[in-house]
């Protein structure tokens, strides 16, 4: 059992959670993520390592409630307990001094690129951060990120904060003008395509981070596997981190669509036989 | 003994109706009764030189506990099979004793052998229904820890058999239930998991920990738990866990699913109580299975009971060659599943939606035997053709996870990654144990079990070692 001991609303469906789990803590690098689920019939569901504090032993998570696992998630309360968290998983992301790096977060990615930016930045990187959102209500991380980073910039879709635009604009800007050593991408899978296409023409080193549909997380499975180069790779360990201009992109939307009618299923059906059930007719 | 007529058919094990179990997770099996037991062990000749105990990997005193049968004596029955097998409810079920025991039971020569599997399965069945006192066994404590990474048969084994000789015993798991193969691989309908669940709270009872949730090479290396942690020895037993795909056009459609995938959904995950339990299986109305073994079979008959209409085994060598157990080919017949056989699959087609449907397959026929004594398949020329399917499990073999070799530079492994021992299980680096299908490749329970016990010992002599 972990038990939450902070929760944060950080914009409309985005908590954050403190969860106790020392020995996770103690072995958390930026990159790497858990594998979390609530109850006995809960899913097995992947989140990144927001945050982690090695002396107090608990790690943040900061999730989206998008399908029927996370809404119940963010349900939650301090005090409650998550019944499995399993990590840290996957490989850590590779810090070290490149020289000048962009990282990009949109979304929900904001939150996993927080512990790379930072750690790009202790190695002596000059950090220019990018975040974006859909708007203002979804839009958070500005004071984590800013704090990280040398130069910040933020956009919304519809304009309601920072420039109107996507992250794509801001980054077409900076490096048609800088010479930038390498890119951190982080966000929706469309995101991190757009991301790549960009950066693939000035042929600058780009690093996402792949959310594919995992199961087991330690590479048992194999239904988180990708093409990367025209290689089957698991994400869950070769990964998640993988060079964006080898993605195979069209086939990670694809596969991400596996179980879409299965999900609204679990989304819309009034159940009182789940613990947390009450309400999850959303 | 008496001279009797000799019964020359096992007695029937009692099943549960084909068509009714074909849609349902409860055990297809359902285990002699007290009188066709006894009945049963009656045939058994209680041979002076019994070949029945060579077959068995972790040597059951067979005649004995038979006779012990006879005598209904069951407590004690359990009792001597224990010493040497501390799962046998689990063994008396999924044991491929057409190959082990039975196989060599003098009995078989002229007629059946003796259901030597079924008999274990009693015994252990009756214990844990009638949970004799537990004879407790001052056990002597010894002061050095062992840590045992995976909970699969062979871990459990070891883990027993070191906690009653009186070591610290922690057995550290991946997933979030311990059991291995047992809870995420073999269905319910073939071993039920509250039977695992028993075996492995009795383990517990000895005193050895079990942590779930850690996954070895991650959380701690194996040199941290033996520098920072202070475990004196390690036993790697992680499996063969990593699953295989043929890398084939088409493989990467939605609806192709490794075989692990899809029994963990359903096993581990409860998909087939979806969306009470909340992971989903999508596997539509006609599924192709690839493969030939206990993995295929497990999931083909798994996909009947989803409710699919057409549930195929698509195999490129004969039913002779097979590799699953018998009584899994024939269950899997008497419920529906088809057979396609000398056909192996060469493109997997998808919509534009990225949707599996269909296999386009090629037949084949029996060479020349190999090395290890088996036709090899040789596609035959313009012979593909197209089968309409909605989903695909590959169930082609496994291989061991990497995560541990990756995170142990000195842990020497061969060509396909299997952990290298020597005959005591001892790998390249001191201290450090390892067995079951890690080393072996994809094998048997009762082969995992018996390394399990192997090191055990190895693991008592070498801390025996480090005590003086
Ligand atoms: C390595 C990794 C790290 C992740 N880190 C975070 C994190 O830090 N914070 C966070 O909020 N989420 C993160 N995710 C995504 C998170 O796991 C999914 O949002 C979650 O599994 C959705 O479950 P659900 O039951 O709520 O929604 P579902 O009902 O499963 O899905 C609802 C909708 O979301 C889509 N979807 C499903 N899975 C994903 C996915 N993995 N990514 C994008 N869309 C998806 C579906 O197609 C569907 O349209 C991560 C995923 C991975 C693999
Ligand atoms: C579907 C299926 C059906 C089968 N049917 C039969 C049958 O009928 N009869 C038979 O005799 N055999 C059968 N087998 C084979 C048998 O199950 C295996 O040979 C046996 O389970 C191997 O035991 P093991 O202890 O070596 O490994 P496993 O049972 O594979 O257990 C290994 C455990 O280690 C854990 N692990 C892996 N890596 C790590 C890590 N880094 N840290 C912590 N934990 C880790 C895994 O999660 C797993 O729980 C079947 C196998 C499958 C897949
Ligand atoms: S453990 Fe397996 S091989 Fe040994 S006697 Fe029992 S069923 Fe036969
Ligand atoms: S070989 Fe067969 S008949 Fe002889 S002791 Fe063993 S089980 Fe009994
Ligand atoms: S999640 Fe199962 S192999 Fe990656």
């Amino acid at each position: 059992m972990f038990k939450i001991l902070r929760k944060e609303v950080l914009a409309n469906k985005i908590n954050l959670f403190d969860i106790k789990a020392p020995y996770i803590a103690k072995k958390a690098k930026p990159g790497q993520f858990v594998i979390v689920r609530t109850d006995d019939y809960g899913e097995r569901i992947p989140l990144t390592i927001a945050d982690f504090d090695r002396e107090a032993g608990f790690i943040t998570i900061i999730l989206q409630e998008i399908g029927r696992s996370t809404y119940d998630m963010g349900k939650l309360e301090v005090g409650d307990f998550f019944l499995d968290v399993v990590g840290p998983l996957g490989k850590p992301s590779v810090i070290q001094k490149y020289g000048r790096a962009i990282c990009i977060g949109g979304g929900v990615g904001v939150a996993p690129i927080y512990p790379i930016t930072r750690a790009l930045q202790a190695a002596g990187n000059h950090v220019i951060s990018i975040l974006g959102a859909n708007s203002s209500a979804t839009f958070f991380g500005e004071k984590m990120l800013k704090a990280v980073s040398d130069e910040l910039y933020i956009t919304t879709n519809d304009g309601t904060y920072g420039e109107k635009g996507l992250v794509t604009d801001v980054l077409k800007r900076i490096i048609s003008n800088d010479d930038i050593d390498i890119v951190f991408a982080i966000g929706p899978l469309g995101m991190m395509e757009a991301v790549s296409k960009v950066t693939s023409l000035k042929r600058i080193k780009t690093v996402v981070s792949l959310n594919p549909i995992m199961l087991d997380g330690t590479g048992m499975c194999g239904a988180c596997r990708v093409e990367v180069g025209n290689e089957k790779k698991f994400a869950c360990v070769d990964g998640p981190e993988f060079d964006g201009h080898l993605v195979d992109w069209e086939n990670a939307k694809q596969r991400a669509r596996m179980f879409e009618k299965q999900e609204k299923v679990a989304l819309t059906q009034s159940c009182n036989c789940h613990s947390k059930g009450e309400g999850c007719n959303v | 003994m008496s001279k009797k007529e000799i019964v020359k058919k096992k007695y029937d094990m009692p099943l549960q109706d084909a068509a009714e179990r074909a849609k349902s997770f409860t055990e297809v099996a359902l285990g002699y009764d007290m009188e066709t037991a006894v009945l049963e062990a009656e045939r058994c000749l209680q041979c002076k030189k019994p070949f029945c105990i060579e077959g068995c990997p972790v040597n059951v005193p067979i005649p004995d506990f038979i006779k012990l049968i006879l005598e209904q004596d069951f407590a004690q029955a359990a009792s001597i099979i224990k010493e040497k097998n501390s799962l046998p409810a689990i063994c008396g079920r999924v044991c491929p004793q057409e190959s082990q025991c039975e196989k060599h039971c003098i009995l078989g020569k002229k007629h059946e052998p003796v259901a030597i599997g079924r008999l274990e399965r009693f015994v252990a069945d009756w214990e844990m229904q009638n949970t004799p006192e537990l004879k407790n066994p001052s056990i002597p404590v010894i002061d050095q820890k062992v840590a045992i990474i995976g909970s699969g048969p062979s871990g459990l084994t070891c883990a027993a058999d070191l906690a009653k000789l009186g070591y610290k015993v922690t057995v550290f798991e991946a997933l979030h239930t311990p059991g291995g193969v047992l809870v995420y691989g073999i269905p319910e309908f073939r071993l039920p998991k509250s039977i695992v669940a028993q075996e492995i709270d009795k383990i517990k009872e000895l005193g050895v920990e079990i942590r779930v949730n850690s996954v070895v090479g991650q959380l701690w290396t194996i040199d941290e738990l033996m520098q920072e942690e202070g475990f004196a020895a390690v036993y790697i037993c992680t499996g063969a866990g990593l699953p295989y795909f043929m890398d084939i056009p088409g493989e990467n459609l939605n609806g192709v699913y490794s075989a692990n995938e899809f029994l963990t959904r359903v096993n581990l995950m409860k998909a087939y109580q979806f969306p009470k339990h909340l992971t989903p299986i999508n596997v539509g109305e006609r599924v192709a299975v690839i493969g030939g073994g206990n993995v295929a079979m497990d999931s083909a008959r798994t996909a009947l009971r989803l409710g699919v209409d057409n549930s195929y085994i698509i195999y490129r060598r004969s039913e002779k060659e097979l590799p699953a157990r018998l009584e899994e080919i024939e269950h899997a017949i008497e419920e529906g599943v088809e057979f396609k056989l000398l056909t192996s699959p060469i493109e997997i087609l998808g919509d534009e939606e990225g949707r599996v449907t269909a296999i386009v397959c090629q037949n084949y026929e029996l060479g020349e035997p190999d090395v290890s004594g088996r036709r090899t398949p040789i596609p035959i020329d313009n012979s593909t053709y197209t089968m309409e399917v909605d989903s695909v499990i590959m169930a082609i073999g496994q291989g061991p996870n990497p995560l541990i070799p990756a995170s142990t530079p000195d842990l020497k492994v061969n060509k396909r990654g299997n952990i290298l021992t020597n005959v005591a299980g001892l790998t390249s680096i001191p201290g450090v144990f390892a067995g079951g299908d890690v080393v072996s490749g994809a094998a048997t329970v009762i082969l995992a079990m018996g390394a399990g016990k192997k090191a055990a010992e190895s693991i008592d002599e070498y801390l025996k070692g480090l005590r003086n």
